[in-house]
């Protein structure tokens, strides 16, 4: 079943053309990955999908509503969260108060957020943090964090939210390379064991090819080709993109 | 350090109940250091805890005196011919009908207050820092200006309510053990608050908007309602304000913009803004300074005042309780804490 459906949308920025007529689907409950080089639009689609501006033409669905026209909360509310390239968490907080902020909003009542953290809040807090592997740091300053740590820590917020959808913007930018395996897996595990439907912008091919059921590609802002990880990798449109041959 | 807190907010509240037969002098003084710290603790619900500066809470204060007044002439008399009166002196109200008028007249000026505050938030939390600040500023002294031309509640010569029934010293404790009372129900509700979810909202829409919007929060209907959970306080204290001074006119005691209006903002960044207790040692500090200052700097006096206020700005932006947090962070909670064996994952 589509989750996400992208048709026809275009965005231009005066008269840089963004995104041309690309469409695209996202499948529930599975990984979709997107890729493209530098300033192929890859976030700006993202952007449009979750709100953050409007979209010149085309239309974008998501659990076969239109969305093109909701404002960013109205979006974030409907189940469909987004982390951010350049990494964004409350930085004066320690990680537990962020992993506690992050308890999904939409489903409380007034009543229900005029209430303290329950235990099982605390404890789920500290098992997600646990999850990304900073259990022990859980109560420092969140901005004193490295930036690898915090976008764990965004990571491991956007889980404590229950997403049905998380759009993830270069997860594995800026993160050790020995934690970048630990990163998938825990991907993965997020994916299957959480039932999160996972939508990811990566440069890493190695990380996208290993964890993608299906690769969309954009260049100069259009869809270039679009298939199983196997079928990008043999495509030599992708390889031309990449390397930058014409 | 369990059983001492206990203890210490026993000691305090003996000290708050003894305050004015220690100093019987400074009955006034000290009613006054209350009015002063429910502002700060109300203004930094909105300042410090939710990053909006608003400039204009005195609205909600100038809202409350006059709603009460209204209120309590109302039960006895026409509010039009009431004022138009002024000085005509041909008004006596009973024993009851100044308990009763200053009973309804509170719960009613927090409740308009609070209602003022929900919807002028509809409109100005469409706006983010200095704009926000300049637009609630802006609203306050329109609200003082329209209130002086508004004939109906005895516009700019202002409102005279009548005088405490009973003798004057008497009056002078009341007044005190009001404020007093009201100071401390806030103190509890907000100790309480700020443990809640509803607290963790308010300061991520601090830290970062844009974040909590992404995370799905009510942005909107969180910042309309601490601020009108602000507003009903101030409105309360404005309105026993009014009891208080006897007669108030709608700029200098009511709408005063740049005397109370600015001073719980000092208040707040003089203590340490977002802190529950911040608020409450600024007000001590500054009511002290202000006053030392009237006495030994006369004709000095808002020169000392505004020097403080910039040195504060400029150099001390975080308060007392911000600076202890730089110095001291491990006393409020910072630490590396490894994982307990006890609930230690058994090894794969």
């Amino acid at each position: 079943m589509k989750i996400i459906e992208v048709h026809d949308v275009s965005k231009s920025y005066g008269g840089v053309k963004a995104n041309t007529d690309i469409s695209i689907d996202v499948e529930k409950g599975g990984i979709t990955g997107l890729i493209g080089p530098n300033g192929s639009g890859k976030t700006t689609l993202f952007n449009s999908i979750v709100g953050y501006h409007p979209i010149d033409k085309g239309s974008i669905r998501f659990e076969g509503n239109e969305i093109s026209k909701l404002p960013v909360q109205q979006i974030a509310r409907l189940g469909l969260l987004r982390t951010f390239q350049q990494t964004r968490i409350y930085g004066d907080m320690n990680c537990v108060q962020n992993m506690l902020i992050s308890l999904p909003h939409r489903k409380m009542t007034l009543r229900e957020a005029l209430t303290t953290n329950t235990r099982a809040d605390h404890e789920r807090a500290e098992h997600l943090l646990d999850f990304v592997g900073l259990y022990e740091k859980r109560y420092l300053r969140s901005g004193s964090l490295s930036f690898g740590q915090q976008k764990l820590l965004e990571f491991a917020m956007a889980l404590m939210n229950e997403p049905t959808v998380l759009l993830l913007d270069e997860p594995t930018a800026g993160i050790n390379p020995t934690l970048i395996n630990g990163l998938i897996e825990r991907l993965k595990r997020a994916n299957s064991e959480f039932g999160i439907t996972l939508f990811i912008i990566e440069h890493n091919m190695r990380v996208i090819m290993n964890m993608a059921d299906r690769i969309y590609c954009l260049a100069h802002g259009e869809l270039l080709a679009a298939g199983t990880p196997e079928q990008i990798q043999g495509d030599q449109r992708v390889v031309d993109a990449y390397l930058g041959a014409h | 350090m369990a059983i001492l807190r206990p203890v210490f907010y026993l000691a305090l509240l003996a000290l708050i109940i003894a305050a004015p037969f220690i100093f019987p002098d400074f009955r006034t003084q000290l009613a006054t250091l209350w009015v002063f710290i429910i502002l700060s603790m109300t203004w930094d619900m909105t300042g410090g805890q939710m990053g909006y500066n608003s400039l204009g809470n005195i609205l909600f204060f100038g809202a409350g005196m006059y709603i009460a007044a209204v209120v309590t002439i109302a039960l006895a008399y026409d509010v039009g011919e009431y004022t138009n009166a002024f000085g005509g002196g041909t008004y006596k109200f009973t024993t009851t009908q100044y308990f009763l008028g200053m009973g309804l007249g509170l719960v009613f000026a927090g409740l308009l207050s609070a209602a003022i505050a929900w919807l002028m938030g509809y409109l100005l939390f469409q706006f983010r820092g200095p704009y926000f600040a300049i637009g609630t500023l802006g609203a306050a002294i329109a609200a003082g200006e329209l209130v002086s031309n508004w004939e109906w509640v005895g516009g700019g010569q202002g409102i005279a309510l009548p005088v405490y029934p009973g003798d004057f010293d008497v009056g002078k404790l009341f007044f005190y053990y009001l404020f007093a009372a009201t100071g401390v129900i806030l103190f509890i509700f907000l100790r309480w608050l700020y443990g809640t979810r509803f607290a963790g909202a308010i300061n991520a829409i601090r830290d970062d908007e844009e974040k909590a919007e992404a995370m799905g929060l009510h942005t909107l209907r969180y910042k309309q309602v601490t601020w009108a959970i602000s507003a009903f306080f101030v409105g309360i204290v404005g309105g026993i304000s009014g009891f208080q001074n006897i007669h108030f006119e709608p700029l200098e005691t009511a709408f005063q913009t740049i005397n109370l209006g600015i001073f719980m903002v000092v208040c707040v960044l003089l203590g340490g803004k977002g802190t529950l207790w911040g608020p409450i040692i600024g007000a001590i500090l500054f009511h002290v300074i202000k006053e030392v200052t009237w006495n030994y700097l006369l004709g000095w006096q808002w020169v000392a005042l505004g020097a403080l206020i910039v040195i504060t700005v400029v150099y001390f932006q975080d308060g007392l309780m911000g600076w202890l947090a730089r110095v001291k962070p491990e006393w409020f909670g910072e630490r590396v804490q490894k994982k307990p064996d006890l609930i230690a994952e058994p090894a794969e």
